[in-house]
């Protein structure tokens, strides 16, 4: 790790001005992706801007109509919200599923999602909820935020706030676990709203997608028989040493179904 | 005479006291005055040729004190790593040796190969300065597999080997062998990979070295199995430092799995580098570095065939292996795949003939050598599945196929044709043993559960016997080992009757300090608490050549108990003398010396006391003092072995492989502490689910990259993989160690692969699977089953 500079500001403003006045500085939120990078050399920011003093991003409220998860909140405490668990035990159960109990405590939603790791849980469930994301200075929707591997809409100075969710009717995750990583080899996240079904995979590509045969088919009959002969083209799907791209198809198949299953039950 | 708790019983283990309070000392927490530390600038290829180095821009970087490179290395004229075995070929051939550098001169053979040592006054300093360095690397293509290296136009590693081809080495009665298959009924063959695995002990590799001008003394602290190989090694061969000037200490180490158990390069370097600066060094690997410079395991790529007379009796047995070596030829590397391996294609079988041809492959990898079991698990894999392949090809049940085939428990001592010799044991009875532990009758219920839910289930068996207790010296020696394989122990009795024992063993997780202390306990009638293990350091422990092959009770045990003994013998004399009787009357029991048949007697305690108040001794046939050394060397192996049975199920919709059920019935011979014991094999076992399982180390032809190159992509077992295991042990006892012992530190490695391949195999072998390549990874397992059009039910 190399030497840097580390501030600790309270207000949101303050936060931003230093990560524009600051050529090369970096928000800092639960640090478990950030920190490690640091220590094997591959980032070396001059400073540091911890988000964790700032208490309007932490907490999770309702306003009836969506759930709002503060940017600052980690994932053990999404996972254990009686809220969420009551308005969106899909999203709960996501939160659940995310590395072990110390990467839970300290990993946070806003990095996550600020972060856009092509394997990992968050953006399944902003993207197929249909998220909106609250930042510094606007608003972002979901489909607009993810732009493909580590890269989002976010402009340079621009914090995630808080992520607002619309409440669905039933959804539900499903999560092929990396064998050696546990991020997602293949996560689906599929989400039923009045209007219609969301359906969104990460870890397959290079960043988060939607399928919309499937949310077609799942529209017409909201059930797991529905999408079990639909494959998924293995164009831009990912090929490693864990995984062939047809074998992540094949799952985005079989998780998919998983995920309606878990949202019935 | 107080706590004795001895053979058989199963008390805490003693140092985890230490361990499990924060409180253990390993080389990364040792602080030296005036320390630096130091960083290794490793190679970023997997084969380059190194046109030049220049050290300027680390020099003049903040906190450097100097830049050590390969040309350093030559002008001080420092020797290169030696190995430990010299093997030949059919023709008496000595395998090609090229050099090993400990930095490299002319080429980089794979990516990690050390290039440089940068040394700072801080770990930051040495990193930063470490990325500086510029080195002009010509890069050549690399080549990473056996079967690739050996291929004719294959980029060659040294000028001086041929095809990349270290040895073609063989064993066995080739002609023989020959003949059996000419009048076999069936022949069953199979084609496998034995993948690549690395290490991973808990604590990475770590080094401090220090300088002491006023004594002319080096110290050496390293994280290493065996302290007193790593001194006669790099003193005597490498850097040409006096025994009597070399100290070096391996303090607690935190897990080795035979990673640790070799000289590296490293450890010479920072050495050689303290005398140049004149300050002490410290060097501490992270986990990154670790997957790029421990030493791997494993990595063959075998053609098997077993040739069955129509009755299923197994007429003649044929392997043929690549085994790779990586870069260099670590400390062991060679002996691994050809002398740990071909003597154990017997396995628990009477097969009469058997022929094996082992081609020694450099690659541009890191070097290879032993990983827990080493060669034994590669042997009992090709054997125990191929006898799977025969038994499902002749429509013979496995478990009978393996029965008519046993050695019988009578026909011990049994000579195998391929050198060794099994002095006791008895698979039917582990066989036996696990078949119920297992449940297996009722197997078949299980099974239909499983398909009722979707999911295939399968039994699998493993029926192993290894090789252990390195090694008979003699033995050894005729195989092509560069030195002896004794272990010493000295038993020190305090004048307070307490005991502190001096063995040449390395205690890194196996529980030594417990064990030994039993040991003694029991012997010497002497409270458990009242005896310390000594270990890990050149200054305390004459000598020993450390803990690996599972060696440290077998061959150390073996040295304390003699040594014992002969603190006994001379108990007696002092208590003839104090007792005023003869000394073939004095009896020595429960920690008593008596006068036979009187009630005249000495407490240990007063013998140990007179020892060192020899006020009215005869001094000129008794000497003061109550200390005692011996050196043990086995006459044979032991030979472990036993019966493994696993029970998968499998989800075809993704190809996951779930381990449910796993018992293991195994004959360690005499068992000291039975939970240490258990332990052992429940590790043991994990590791070899492991390599079943998840475990693959890949690196990419061509460019030599390690892609499974840490956690993230390298998958360890980890607990929710496992089922509760069912380990009882069936002993019979070894005739020629002093108390019977095996050995139980490999076992479990050694008998689980084969017994989940083989369960995974059973699952599948409905749909004509025949055989599943490890790991048995989802991806791999659902390419078999599209492959075999399976029609997958839809939920
Ligand atoms: C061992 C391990 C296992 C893991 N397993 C999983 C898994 O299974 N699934 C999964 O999804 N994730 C996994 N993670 C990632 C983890 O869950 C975190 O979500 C992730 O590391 C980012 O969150 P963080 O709060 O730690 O962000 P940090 O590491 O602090 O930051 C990450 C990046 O986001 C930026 N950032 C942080 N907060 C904001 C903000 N509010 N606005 C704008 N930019 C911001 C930072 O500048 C940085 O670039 C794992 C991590 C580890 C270490």
């Amino acid at each position: 790790m190399k030497p840097f500079a580390y501030h600790q500001p309270t207000q949101i403003p303050d936060a931003a001005k230093l990560l524009t006045s600051i050529e090369d500085s970096k928000l800092v939120a639960g640090g478990m992706t950030l920190i490690p990078t640091l220590k094997q050399r591959l980032a070396s920011p001059v400073a540091l801007i911890d988000l964790s003093r700032l208490g309007s991003l932490k907490g999770i409220t309702d306003d009836g109509a969506t759930i709002t998860i503060g940017a600052m909140t980690p994932h053990a405490v999404v996972a254990g919200s009686k809220l969420v668990q009551a308005r969106i035990p899909g999203l709960a159960a996501l939160a659940s599923m995310i590395g072990d109990p110390a990467v839970r405590s300290r990993g946070t939603i806003g990095g996550s999602v600020a972060n856009n790791d092509p394997a990992a849980d968050y953006p399944a469930g902003v993207l197929g909820l249909g998220a909106t994301i609250v930042t510094s200075t606007r608003e972002i929707a979901a489909d607009k935020f993810f732009l493909g591997l580590f890269e989002t809409a976010l402009e340079p100075g621009e914090i995630i706030t808080a992520i607002r969710f619309p409440l669905p009717l039933k959804a539900g995750y499903a999560k092929f676990k990396a064998p050696a990583s546990r991020y997602a080899l293949v996560g689906v996240f599929v989400a039923k709203f009045a209007d219609g079904v969301r359906v969104a995979v990460t870890g397959a590509g290079a960043g988060v997608f939607r399928v919309p045969p499937m949310e077609a088919a799942l529209s017409q009959h909201f059930d797991p028989s529905a999408i079990a002969a639909i494959k998924i083209d293995t164009d831009g799907l990912t090929s490693d040493i864990h995984a062939e791209a047809d074998y992540r198809a094949h799952l985005v198949t079989v998780m998919a179904k998983r995920a309606v299953d878990a949202a019935l039950s | 005479m107080g706590n004795v708790i001895g053979i058989g019983a199963s008390p805490k283990r003693k140092e985890d006291q230490r361990f499990l309070t924060g409180r253990g000392s390993y080389v990364s927490d040792i602080k030296r005055p005036g320390m630096t530390a130091g960083a290794f600038v490793r190679s970023p290829h997997g084969h380059a040729k190194l046109r030049g180095i220049d050290k300027s821009a680390a020099l003049a970087a903040p906190g450097v004190i100097a830049v050590l490179t390969g040309d350093d290395v030559a002008d001080d004229g420092l020797g290169s790593l030696p190995c430990g075995w010299g093997i030949t070929d059919a023709k008496g051939v000595p395998m090609k040796e090229p050099p090993f550098p400990m930095l490299a001169q002319d080429k980089v053979r794979f990516v990690g190969d050390m290039v440089a040592f940068v040394i700072a006054e801080t770990p930051e300093q040495a990193n930063a300065a470490a990325e500086l360095l510029n080195v002009d690397y010509e890069v050549l293509p690399s080549v990473v597999g056996v079967l690739e290296a050996v291929r004719p136009g294959a980029p060659q590693l040294f000028d001086d080997v041929p095809n990349n081809i270290c040895c073609d080495w063989e064993l066995g009665d080739k002609a023989a062998v020959e003949a059996a298959f000419r009048k076999a009924a069936h022949v069953a063959k199979l084609s496998l990979v034995n993948n690549r695995l690395i290490g991973n002990p808990m604590e990475p590799r770590a080094a401090i070295a220090e300088y002491e001008p006023g004594t002319d003394r080096f110290t050496l602290w390293t994280t290493s199995q065996f302290p007193h190989v790593v001194r006669f090694l790099m003193g005597a061969l490498v850097l040409n430092i006096p025994q009597h000037k070399l100290r070096v200490v391996a303090p607690d180490v935190g897990g080795g799995f035979g990673v640790k158990q070799f000289h590296y390069g490293e450890e010479a370097v920072i050495t050689w580098a303290a005398k140049r600066v004149m300050r002490p060094i410290k060097w501490v690997a992270s986990r990154s570095e670790g997957y790029v410079s421990d030493r791997h395991g494993r990595d063959h790529v075998t053609e098997a065939e077993l040739a069955l007379d129509e009755t299923g009796k197994f007429l003649a047995f044929r392997v043929k292996t690549l085994a790779n070596m990586g870069g260099y030829l670590s400390t062991f590397g060679p002996n691994i795949p050809t002398n740990l391996y071909g003597p154990l294609l017997g396995g628990v079988y009477t097969t009469p003939a058997i022929y094996c041809n082992v081609k020694v492959v450099f690659t541009n990898t890191v070097p290879v050598d032993a990983y827990r079991g080493a060669g034994r698990p590669e042997a009992t894999f090709v054997l125990e599945r191929i006898v799977d392949v025969a038994a499902s090809e002749m429509g013979i049940d496995r478990v009978e196929i393996r029965r008519r085939n046993m050695i019988p428990k009578e026909a011990y001592p049994y000579q195998t044709p391929v050198l060794v010799q099994y002095d006791s044991g008895d698979p039917v009875g582990c066989l036996d043993g696990a078949l119920v532990a297992a449940d297996a009758k009722n197997f078949g219920i299980r099974k239909s559960e499983s398909a009722r839910k979707g999911k295939f289930r399968g039994l699998g068996y493993s029926t192993y016997v290894e090789a252990c207790g390195l090694a008979p010296s003699r033995f050894a020696g005729r195989l092509g080992a560069r030195g002896g394989l004794y272990e010493s122990a000295t038993v020190r009795v305090h004048p307070t009757g307490q005991v502190t024992v001096m063995i040449g063993t390395h205690n890194h997780g196996q529980g030594h300090e417990t064990t030994f202390a039993q040991i003694v306990s029991e012997k010497l009638g002497v409270s458990f608490e009242n005896v310390d293990i000594v270990f890990g350091d050149t200054d305390r422990v004459q000598f020993g050549m450390g803990t690996y092959g599972s060696r440290s009770l077998v061959v150390g045990g073996a040295a304390l108990s003699k040594a014992t003994d002969k603190v006994v013998a001379k108990g007696k004399k002092i208590a003839a003398h104090l007792l005023e009787a003869a000394e073939v009357d004095i009896q020595f029991e429960a920690g008593k010396f008596s006068v036979a048949g009187t009630d005249r007697m000495k407490t240990f305690e007063e013998i140990a006391g007179a020892a060192y108040v020899p006020h009215d001794y005869p001094l000129e046939v008794l000497e003061p003092g109550l200390e005692e050394q011996a050196y043990y060397d086995p006459v044979n192996f032991t030979y472990p072995g036993g019966c493994h049975i696993a029970e998968v199920e499998v989800d075809p919709e993704t190809g996951t492989v779930t381990l449910v059920n796993y018992t293991a019935v195994d004959d360690v011979g005499t068992v000291i502490n039975p939970m240490i014991v258990e332990g052992q094999l429940h590790g043991g076992i994990v590791q070899g689910v492991g390599q079943a399982l998840f475990e693959n180390a890949v690196y990419d032809e061509g460019s030599g990259q390690l892609l499974s190159g840490s956690l993230m992509d390298y998958c360890m077992p980890r607990a929710d993989h496992l089922p509760m295991m069912k380990v009882e042990t069936h002993s019979t006892l070894c005739t020629h160690t002093p108390m019977g012992v095996k050995g139980c530190g490999e076992v479990g490695t050694i008998g689980s692969p084969a017994a989940v391949i083989n369960a995974v195999v059973d699952a599948l072998s409905h749909l004509g699977v025949t055989h599943v390549d490890m790991p048995a990874t989802p991806n791999r397992i659902w390419r078999l089953l599209q492959n075999a059009s399976l029609p997958v039910a839809a939920e």
